[in-house]
Formats: structure tokens, C-alpha cells, sequence
């Protein structure tokens, strides 16, 4: 269990780094330094990942991806987990017809594939690292709704809640100082395996042409370029790939091991 | 009842409930059928009777905090010159906490387990009284040596888990008042505690809500404690109020058939006949037949009060 935290928490500390230090360790620029002569380049001194159909150095555009796809995983999950948490604790708290319509808007999320949802909106708002951020952070909410709207009402229920009501706390701060905090381990389960989805779907979409657009690199886009290469240079597409499942792999070992170490069943000792 | 025991020349009362009913939904059965009772300033008045008798739901009530889907279906609340249950949400939430608290029966989760003891003190002041967190936080230290906790400094930094029964319960009692409450409802505050540990608890709600003239309505079926604690005494019974006495009057001389039988009932220490035991006098016999149980269409078993009743027991 513990392994599985600490190797995923070195996969994504590699990526954090990776994308924090891309413009030390990228060897070349990403975008400017395209030369026709040195494309499709094996791997190999200077260029360590080859290079593309452009020339440009694979290694460095897998740096600078890093930054687009870790800012586009991070950000959209947290508009994700607030969402989720905002309509998951208060459908669970108030209960009525609230939690009815959060309900059904929860089950029809979960009925629409969030790709082809997310899909529809970038149709909307168009390519871009805006309308990405927004297009992924509207659509991955449902699970930590559910969660939030199940804990909430385990939670409700306590006596501490009750207490807190007779102790003159308004519904809000209720919510905030009594529930959000009890279930902010779940929530970062969730969150963090949510970061990971959320590469996926920055990748899916720039692969698509409709996320991140060229030539600022992204992990996706970059796949989109390799696959008429994926014959004659193949390292151009492997080495994206290969970002993308070390990042995904990461976020979801470390959610598991936190969801291992938050769990109060695998928790034997008391503090 | 017992009007006439009164004190006729007393002040105003503090909290005055009239014909209160209680029923669970509109067309449900009732659960408080007319309870009236006055508290006075500074009194405490101890509310006896058994589980599901009605006594946490007048609290509650009085309160406010009734969970559907039981409600108030009639009757009045006057604390001073208000009636409680004509007020908004909003102001009657100003109250509670405020001027009227409350404090619970179990102290191992009336706590919020991820928050600091002191912090959970502190909310009080911010929340009621506009503090900046800082001075909240001293405040909160100054409650928790006025509830006698040993390094009050340090214990604030504590978590509810890291504390026993006995300091949570007193934790709960300097929440309870921290913004020096005019009525503390204390339901039931030492039955979850050690014996050793229920006297100091009770001394201590004794001795701050008198320095502070904090009247405290006391729900209990223990009624050693409600002779030690209380001016007056009332005695429910199926959600009647069905005598109402000063302590010592109800005591020596127990008007009603339920109370002489709930004094019966009370174990007491060298109560041995010679040469063997004595049975224990059970309540079901003294009640008159036909009085308990389900017969009476207004009457609901103390399992489904219990039952639907909030998360605190009937």
C-alpha cells in the first residue's frame, strides 16, 4: 500500500519537476527551433527522444507539454471538486427537492461519455487553453458529487452537526466548518485520480485538434503530429505516449495510496 | 398541575411554554400533548420521566430543532417577550448558541472530531459575538479554565479524540457558554459518563450557570441528580406534563400515581428485606392498566418517538 503512494508520488513528483524546470532542461527551444534538416532524427545525441516531422527536438516539447498538461489536469479538476463538493454537500444537507434535481443532474452527467460532453462544449468556445480548462472542469464533477452528497449524509446525522445547529450555526457555516472538513480526505481521493483523467481527456482532445493548438506543444497534439510518422519515426509518437501513461499511472497510484492511508479501516492505530 | 405551589410573588419567567404540542407530520400522531411550563430567572428546573417521555423533544422544541417530520402543531414559546416559534429562521438561529444554549447527551460525538477544542470554542465568539480569531482564540482558553480543564493553553491545541469523556462533556459546557447564555438546556448531560465523573460535571454546570445567574432547564431520568441540581421539578409522562413541584415537595410527598412510581422505581443502596433481596419495583405495575401501550390513538410508543425523533434520544 505504501509502495503504491510513494511510486506514484515519484511519478508525479518527475512530472511536477519536468514541467517546473522545462525551461533549464529543455534542450532545445520547443516551437522556434524547427529544421527541416534534422527531422525525424532517431534518438540519440544532441537530440535524446529524436525529433519530429519539423525537426524539433521531441525531449524539450515533452518538457514544455508537461506544463500544459499538469496546469489543464490540476485546474480542471479543481473547478471539477469544487463544483462536485459545492452540489454534492448541499443536495446531501438540505435533502428535498434540491437534492432530487442535483441527483438527476448527477445521473445525466454520468449517462453523457464527459469526452463527447466535453467534446460539445470545445465545439462551443473553440480551441484554446481557456475553453479546455472549462470544457474538462464542466463535465468530470459527477463522482465527487456522489461522494460528497454520501458522506454529507453519514455526516449530517452525527451530533456534533446537531450541536452545531444549537450552537446558533447558519446552514453555510455548518457546511463549511462542520461537514467540509470531515470529508475532505475522500474529496482528495478523488481529486487526485481526477487529475489523472483529466491528462487523459487534455491529451484525447488536442489529439482531436480541438484542445491545445499548434505549435504550442501539448502531449496530444504531439500525438496527432506523430501518427503519419508512426512508420518512419516512431519515437515521435512512443515518447508522448509514454508522458502521458508515466503521468496517468502517477496520479492514480498516489490517489490510491491516499485513499489506502485516509481509509479509517486501514487506519489501526489512534492518534 | 400545581399552580398554586408557586412562588407567587416571583419575576417574570425567563422561558415560558404554553400548551405546547408536538406530532409528528400534520395528521400524525401526537407526541407533546399541551406541556406548559415557566422558567424562572436564574432557576433550575429539572424536567424527569422516561425514555420517550417527552423531555428531549420539549428541549428540542424550545430549541428549535425539531427534525421532520416532527413540528410544532400548536402553542406558544415565549422567551421574554417573544414568541420563539413566530420568529424567522434567522432569528431564531441568532438566539441559539446565544442567549439560549444547549448541550448534549454524548460528548464522544458532539464534538467535530477535525477541528481544535479551541477552535470550536472560538467559533462561538466569532460566530455570535463579531471577534477577530485572535482574540476568539484567548477567549476560548479564558472558557476552558472557567470549565476547570488542567493547561487550558495546551488543551485548546487538542482534538476532541485526544480528550476523555469527562473533558469533552466540559469542552461542550464551555461551548455551551460561552456567550453566557440567559437559559442553558442541558439534556441528559452526565448519562453517558462514568459515576465519578457526573458529580464534577454537574457541579461545575451548578456553580457557572449561578455565578452567572444562567437558568438551566435539566432533562434527566435520574432523578439523585435532579434532587441535588433543582429548584423544581416537573414529571412527563407520554408528552404530559403530568405534575409539576418544588423538589423538595415532590420528594416528600408525590402527588401523582406515575411519580410515586417513578420514585418507587429508584434503586436504592441497603433497600435489602432481611434474610433476602427485595425485587425491584417495576414502573408497569404502578401505572394504571390500560394507561400504557399502544390502546390510545394519540399515543405512540417511546420506540417510535425515539425512533423519529432528532439524533438526540427521547
Amino acid at each position: 500500500m505504501r509502495f503504491n503512494f510513494m511510486f506514484g508520488l515519484f511519478l508525479v513528483s518527475i512530472v511536477v519537476l519536468a514541467a517546473l524546470l522545462a525551461g533549464v532542461l529543455a534542450p532545445f527551444d520547443p516551437i522556434m527551433d524547427a529544421d527541416l534538416m534534422s527531422s525525424e532524427l532517431p534518438p540519440g545525441a544532441p537530440h535524446w527522444m529524436g525529433t519530429d516531422a519539423q525537426g524539433r527536438d521531441v525531449l524539450s516539447r515533452i518538457l514544455y507539454g508537461a506544463r500544459v498538461s499538469l496546469l489543464v489536469g490540476v485546474v480542471s479538476q479543481l473547478i471539477n471538486s469544487t463544483i462536485g463538493a459545492a452540489l454534492g454537500i448541499s443536495a446531501g444537507y438540505f435533502g428535498g427537492v434540491w437534492d432530487d434535481f442535483v441527483n438527476g443532474l448527477t445521473n445525466v452527467m454520468l449517462a453523457i461519455p464527459s469526452l463527447v460532453f466535453a467534446l460539445a462544449i470545445m465545439a462551443v468556445l473553440g480551441p484554446g487553453l481557456p475553453s479546455l480548462l472549462i470544457a474538462l472542469g464542466l463535465t468530470n464533477w459527477s463522482w465527487t458529487c456522489r461522494i460528497a452528497r454520501g458522506s454529507t449524509l453519514s455526516l449530517k446525522s452525527q451530533s456534533f452537526v446537531l450541536a452545531a445547529k444549537a450552537a446558533g450555526f447558519s446552514d453555510w457555516n455548518i457546511m463549511r466548518t462542520q461537514i467540509l472538513p470531515n470529508i475532505v480526505g475522500p474529496l482528495l481521493v478523488i481529486g487526485t485520480l481526477g487529475i489523472g483523467s483529466a491528462v487523459l481527456a487534455e491529451a484525447a482532445l488536442s489529439f482531436l485538434g480541438i484542445g491545445i493548438r499548434p505549435p504550442t506543444p501539448s502531449w496530444g497534439n504531439m500525438l496527432t503530429d506523430a501518427r503519419e510518422l508512426l512508420r518512419t519515426a516512431p519515437w515521435a509518437a512512443i515518447f508522448p505516449g509514454l508522458a502521458i501513461f508515466v503521468t496517468v499511472l502517477g496520479f492514480n497510484l498516489l490517489g490510491d495510496g491516499l485513499r489506502d492511508m485516509l481509509d479509517p479501516h486501514m487506519r489501526t492505530r489512534r492518534a | 398541575m400545581n399552580h398554586g405551589q408557586r412562588h407567587d410573588a416571583n419575576p417574570d419567567p425567563i422561558l415560558s411554554v404554553r400548551d405546547l404540542r408536538v406530532q409528528i407530520g400534520r395528521k400524525g400522531p401526537q407526541i407533546l400533548h399541551g406541556v406548559s411550563l415557566d422558567i424562572l430567572p436564574g432557576e433550575t428546573y429539572g424536567l424527569v420521566g422516561e425514555s420517550g417521555s417527552g423531555k428531549s423533544v420539549t428541549g428540542l422544541s424550545i430549541m428549535g430543532l425539531l427534525k421532520r417530520p416532527l413540528n410544532v402543531s400548536t402553542g406558544t414559546i415565549h422567551y421574554q417577550d417573544q414568541n420563539l416559534l413566530k420568529l424567522g429562521p434567522r432569528a431564531r438561529r441568532r438566539l441559539r448558541g446565544d442567549l439560549i444554549a444547549m448541550i448534549f447527551q454524548e460528548p464522544m460525538t458532539a464534538l467535530n472530531p477535525v477541528a481544535s477544542i479551541g477552535t470550536q470554542i472560538a467559533e462561538m465568539f466569532v460566530i455570535h459575538r463579531g471577534m477577530d480569531w485572535t482574540t476568539a482564540r484567548q477567549r476560548a482558553v479564558e472558557a476552558l479554565d472557567s470549565v476547570q480543564v488542567p493547561s487550558p493553553e495546551e488543551r485548546a491545541r487538542a482534538y476532541p479524540h485526544q480528550l476523555s469523556g469527562g473533558m469533552r462533556q466540559r469542552v461542550m459546557i464551555a461551548i455551551a457558554l460561552a456567550c453566557r447564555p440567559d437559559l442553558l438546556i442541558a439534556d441528559e448531560p452526565t448519562t453517558a459518563l462514568d459515576v465519578t465523573v457526573q458529580a464534577g460535571v454537574l457541579k461545575l454546570i451548578d456553580e457557572l450557570c449561578r455565578a452567572e445567574g444562567t437558568a438551566v432547564l435539566l432533562v434527566s431520568h435520574d432523578l439523585g441528580v435532579i434532587a441535588n441540581m433543582c429548584q423544581r421539578v416537573g414529571v412527563m409522562d407520554r408528552g404530559r406534563l403530568i405534575e409539576e413541584q418544588d423538589t423538595a415537595a415532590l420528594f416528600a410527598n408525590p402527588l401523582h400515581p406515575y411519580t410515586r412510581g417513578l420514585l418507587a422505581a429508584r434503586p436504592r443502596l441497603g433497600s435489602r428485606v432481611e434474610g433476602g433481596r427485595k425485587r425491584l419495583t417495576e414502573l408497569d405495575e404502578i401505572v394504571p392498566q390500560g394507561a400504557r401501550g399502544h390502546d390510545s390513538p394519540t399515543l405512540v410508543t417511546p420506540r417510535e418517538v425515539r425512533a423519529r425523533a432528532t439524533g438526540a434520544p427521547a
